[in-house]
């Protein structure tokens, strides 16, 4: 088995003294994609965070395609191809949807995606390129963030509540793009609360509680009651 | 009217001065959010710099600006890497507090090097040229001051809206941790932005110390109207800068209108009266 594209091997981090994840370990596969899933503050968007260099890490070891990338600032990261869609989209309010995109293909790697390919699976960014990034509806604004992490061409895209405060439908046209970016060779992590979604979409799961593992397995190998276990304990 | 036509204009002219102070400061707050309390200090050390350049070179005060500018920029890009980046994070105070404390070192540095004399550069003609405008007189070194600010303003705002650099500037005043976690290099970009704002600064000292007198301790004054300047015309943009500048310029060249003593403090009184009616400034970039 060649060298996983992300492994991480007994990671502890957090806040100041606040410890939020213990020993947390996994090995994610090129070309597979992670749902990672977890009652609200079992420590995702820490992982996330820790993972991209956004915040310390206590204890353990990340490594990216085989290497060690410990104590890397994030945007050693994020040229190594590593990208993160986060929660909140945290869009750059002085810049149009255009300027958004452009600002993080500089920033990136060459490859597959640019600006035309994206513009070819989200049409409507096209349209409002030229539009304040936050103008947009929040779908929209989905788009551009998931598109800002597209066109730097990553290896891995962490995907952190891509569906938090949008309509179901709108949900649906922002996963209808999933198959194309995995199709482009990109691997993602999925922090999810929709479990049946997660489920479709995942090759395998990792669960969260109170910043430990507490299910690991390949998706369908887990049951809905697993989940329910490992989320909230027997 | 007409006798009102000649002190407005001087103002504006003034006020172009006072736009070359502000630039700077305008510009490393729109981008991380620092005031820098030596920035007037640096201006005087620019003008001093200026000085002996002249004094070893005998070149024009104008051509100073060829060794001024680049050393300026690379003192400003050396002080964000290796002092101020260590201050900046959430808390407002420790940058206001290391950069109080520079500003006493360079005064004092700059007393014990050359004296509390006043110095000047001596623009020969530049100094005294004027064109006449119908019964006006328009010096010419004020005029290009006026010009050179313009200049500066337009620069850095094409800079911040067109070009790659300023995508980035912007992006990470709006976000750093976004900014970073897409791979812009925050610590090297504050730097970028700081040597931008030195290269003014080295700008505006030349055309200061050909238009006055400066010691060592003339710097706090620049601050205070550059910083007067900002705030009247809004944090975050540069257009308002210039508009604050030239505000300040005609408030005070009123001011001695009415009594000599009276020019500083009717810039300060205006700058209040515009903090009180709009405390974010004329034309504050909408956040």
């Amino acid at each position: 088995m060649p060298d996983p594209l992300l492994s991480i091997d007994r990671l502890s981090s957090g806040y100041g003294d606040f410890q939020a994840l213990f020993d947390i370990s996994f090995d994610l596969q090129q070309g597979h994609v992670m749902g990672l899933i977890g009652a609200n503050g079992a420590g995702k968007t820490t992982l996330f965070k820790a993972i991209m260099g956004l915040l310390p890490r206590s204890k353990g070891t990340v490594h990216f395609q085989g290497k060690p990338i410990g104590g890397a600032p994030a945007n050693t990261l994020a040229r190594l191809g590593l990208a993160m869609v986060p929660e909140g989209r945290r869009l750059f309010r002085s810049l149009s949807v255009e300027e958004n995109l452009r600002l993080a293909a500089d920033h990136g790697r060459k490859g597959h995606w640019d600006l035309g390919k994206l513009y070819r699976l989200f049409p409507i960014l096209e349209e409002k390129r030229h539009q304040p990034a936050l103008s947009l509806s929040g779908g929209q604004q989905q788009m551009v963030a998931i598109g800002r992490a597209l066109v730097a061409n990553p290896h891995l895209i962490l995907f952190d509540e891509i569906s938090l405060g949008l309509a179901p439908v709108v949900i649906n046209d922002v996963y209808a793009a999933m198959p194309d970016i995995v199709g482009s060779g990109i691997s993602a992590i999925l922090v999810e609360q929709d479990i049946d979604r997660v489920r479709k979409t995942a090759d395998m799961l990792v669960c969260l509680r109170e910043g430990r593992k507490a299910l690991q397995g390949p998706t369908a190998a887990i049951g809905k009651h697993d989940i329910t276990v490992a989320y909230f304990g027997e | 009217m007409a006798s009102l036509l000649d002190p407005i204009l001087q103002g504006l002219l003034l006020g172009g001065l006072y736009t070359m102070f502000a630039i700077g400061l305008s510009l490393i707050f729109g981008v991380m959010r620092l005031v820098n309390i030596a920035h007037g200090d640096f201006i005087v050390l620019a003008a001093y710099m200026a000085h002996a350049v002249l004094v070893a070179t005998g070149w024009h005060p104008l051509a100073t600006l060829l060794i001024v500018v680049p050393v300026m920029a690379g003192l400003g890009y050396a002080l964000q890497r290796v002092v101020l980046a260590r201050t900046l994070g959430d808390d407002i105070l420790p940058p206001l507090l290391v950069t109080f404390g520079v500003a006493v070192i360079i005064q004092n540095g700059l007393l014990s090097a050359f004296t509390s004399n006043a110095l000047r550069l001596p623009s020969r003609e530049l100094e005294t040229a004027s064109l006449a405008l119908g019964s006006l007189n328009i010096g010419v070194l004020p005029l290009l001051t006026l010009a050179v600010a313009v200049a500066l303003i337009f620069g850095l705002e094409t800079l911040f809206a067109r070009t790659a650099i300023g995508r980035a500037f912007r992006a990470t005043s709006d976000d750093p941790e976004t900014a970073t976690a897409i791979g812009v290099k925050t610590p090297h970009l504050f730097a970028l932005a700081t040597a931008l704002c030195f290269a003014t600064i080295a700008i505006a000292g030349v055309f200061l110390a050909m238009r006055s007198n400066f010691d060592p301790f003339a710097g706090p004054a620049r601050l205070l109207f550059g910083f007067e300047a900002v705030i009247i015309g809004g944090l975050g943009s540069f257009w308002g800068t210039l508009a604050g500048g030239l505000i300040l310029g005609v408030a005070q060249s009123l001011g001695a209108q009415i009594s000599p003593q009276f020019q500083v403090l009717a810039g300060h009184i205006v700058f209040f009266l515009i903090l009180a009616i709009r405390p974010r400034g004329l034309f504050p970039k909408t956040a």
